[in-house]
């Protein structure tokens, strides 16, 4: 079996308990002195990644993992979080636009797949994990995308991962009404879902050597994709807050209620 | 061959024939799903939202003995063709051999849109099939406001960008609760075609499954939808309390993600920007505070309810009726009061 050669893409995202707001200019949401942290689908794929060295679960052993993260110069505070949490070394390829707002840093999911066909090529990655989404564009396609470039298969939204021998994988996945499992053979792309894992928190130490593990800091010239991300695919038109919704107040009792919800014709 | 009719077009005046020609350029596939030789009557959305697009709609199917489903299909208002593929290895829907099944198809049928639904059959295939393609695939659509403008929910729902795709093929994922599925049409049948089959191998092997059993309506489809929470205590209250209510009510029963994750409820059940999106008539939250995650999927059911005794739970900002109190008193009260109404 391989020595698994594991790379983590994380995306630094808007917290999860934060209430976005849209800017004025409706180009987008307001990100300047808004909390921002790793993306919750991407704790999962390191703490994963993780576990699979700390219990010995993968018979050829984990040889490196890679954390990986595309976008403003900022992104390199949740490579450094990957790296406490447990990564070996980390790669930032800052796609910061001069004078614009971080929205503009954003690339589409197609660029980021195409970023990380190389990556993978160059760092001889034979397991990618990545998160089934980011809970910013809610898009859920890279790790599809990047499967699909690299003619690898699939396991998307997995809840559980075991290795066996001879490179095999077998994923337990959510899906509509239930679960499923497949079995395919490395090199292959996983993606997170919420059941995964309960990630860990970055210990005080960890963190203070993890400022000491390696970051390569690249720029999408690097890999001869600026202007494949220059020209966007989808140019957004314009970003809005949804329609309001208005409380209707409350009522006494249950009697209330029921009397209430005939009245609205739900019952 | 596109390029072909616009050069045709343009030979013999543009002006004349502009409006004509456009409708005819364009030509949507939908990618409808199926399990054991059953259509699945929720993917029919697919075809609601190609009908908006305006021009023709073919409906794609592949699995082992599909000719059922392509009848089936074929019935159904607006589809002018349905391109079929029998073949058992397409059942399971394994994208590392459905993809490239779906790409040959599209090219063979020169469309201008495919659209899947964005469940997990969707989720998991579209994005691979737009790699194959190099086009950026637009998830999640709600609105479809022009042939490449599309509206899409960002942010787990707090925020709304409509978008325009300047890619060749559009290929959408759309939201089914925004699109109500179309139906099957008593006049007309339409033509159903072998589709190509590349026989490509799937490097993945499907070994099993394990769905959750219930005789009550389907959450993400539901009228109803009864939905419990963190203040439901432990499993045997969550069922204890829900599944008669969900029965007084006749409604499906989901769950918030604090609900699943203490293993109350089944993640199947789970509603939110992680879990299952619903828009019933009437979703009635019983211990849920309301987390924007949670909101995300339930905020554009018509009429919400919530049960909480925390008078300050987000929930009651959205909620339509919103009762203070103790959902071990309430919610059997209300039981009650239902079955003998």
């Amino acid at each position: 079996m391989s020595a698994l050669r594991i790379l983590v893409p994380v995306k630094r995202v808007i917290d999860y308990a934060v209430k976005p707001r849209v800017n004025k200019a409706q180009t987008g949401v307001e990100r300047a002195g808004v909390k921002h942290s790793l993306n919750p689908f991407d704790e999962l794929s390191v703490e994963e990644s993780v576990r699979i060295r700390e219990k010995k679960r993968a018979p050829g052993g984990v040889e490196d993992i890679v954390v990986f993260s595309a976008g403003p110069t900022k992104s390199q505070d949740v490579l450094r979080t990957a790296m406490a949490m447990g990564a070996d070394r980390a790669i930032h390829v800052d796609t910061t636009v001069k004078g614009a707002d971080e929205n503009a840093a954003e690339l589409e999911p197609l660029v980021v797949a195409k970023l990380l066909q190389k990556v993978v090529a160059e760092e001889g990655s034979n397991l990618v994990i990545l998160g089934k989404q980011s809970i910013d564009d809610d898009a859920a396609q890279t790790g599809q995308m990047l499967a699909g470039l690299l003619g690898w298969p699939q396991a998307t939204q997995a809840s559980r991962i075991e290795f066996g021998g001879d490179d095999a994988v077998q994923v337990v996945r959510e899906v509509d009404g239930g679960v499923e499992t497949l079995k395919a053979r490395l090199p292959m792309i996983i993606t997170t879902d919420l059941r995964l894992n309960e990630p860990r928190y970055a210990t005080l130490p960890n963190i203070m050597k993890a400022k000491k593990k390696p970051l390569a800091k690249k720029t999408l010239a690097d890999y001869s994709l600026a202007d494949e991300a220059a020209k966007k695919r989808l140019n957004i038109l314009k970003v809005t807050e949804p329609a309001p919704r208005q409380g209707g107040g409350k009522v006494e009792d249950v009697d209330g209620l029921i009397s209430k919800l005939k009245e609205l014709g739900a019952l | 061959m596109l390029s072909t009719i616009r050069r045709a077009v343009a030979g013999s005046g543009r002006q004349q024939l502009r409006s004509v020609g456009l409708a005819r350029l364009l030509s949507s596939l939908a990618i409808l799903e199926q399990r054991d030789g059953k259509l699945n009557d929720g993917s029919l959305s697919a075809v609601t939202a190609a009908k908006k697009l305006g021009g023709s709609v073919h409906a794609f199917v592949a699995g082992g003995n599909i000719k059922s489903v392509a009848d089936q299909a074929a019935k159904v208002d607006g589809v002018e063709k349905v391109i079929a593929v029998d073949n058992a290895a397409y059942e399971r829907g394994l994208p590392e051999n459905y993809a490239p099944l779906l790409v040959e198809n599209i090219k063979k049928g020169g469309y201008t849109h495919v659209i899947g639904g964005h469940t997990a059959f969707g989720k998991n295939l579209l994005p691979r099939v737009a790699a194959l393609l190099d086009v950026q695939p637009v998830s999640d659509v709600i609105q479809i406001e022009g042939e490449s403008t599309f509206v899409r929910p960002i942010y787990a729902g707090n925020a709304i960008a409509t978008v325009e795709s300047t890619d060749a093929i559009k290929l959408l994922t759309i939201r089914g609760t925004a699109f109500p599925a179309a139906e099957a049409s008593s006049s007309s049948t339409a033509a159903v075609e072998a589709g190509v089959d590349p026989k490509a191998e799937s490097a993945t092997e499907w070994l099993s499954e394990d769905l959750a059993k219930s005789d009550r309506p389907d959450l993400s489809t539901a009228g109803r939808v009864v939905s419990g929470g963190r203040g439901l205590r432990s499993k045997e209250d969550f069922d204890g309390l829900m599944l008669p209510l969900a029965d007084a009510v006749g409604a499906a029963v989901g769950a918030s993600r604090a609900a699943v994750d203490s293993g109350f409820a089944d993640n199947s059940l789970q509603v939110g920007q992680t879990g299952k999106v619903v828009a019933p008539q009437l979703y009635l939250a019983v211990g849920i505070s309301g987390a924007i995650q949670h909101l995300a999927g339930m905020k554009d059911s018509k009429v919400i309810a919530a049960i909480n005794k925390d008078a300050e739970a987000p929930i009651f900002q959205v909620a339509d009726v919103g009762l203070v109190g103790d959902l071990f008193e309430k919610v059997p009260e209300l039981t009650e009061k239902l079955k003998s109404a």
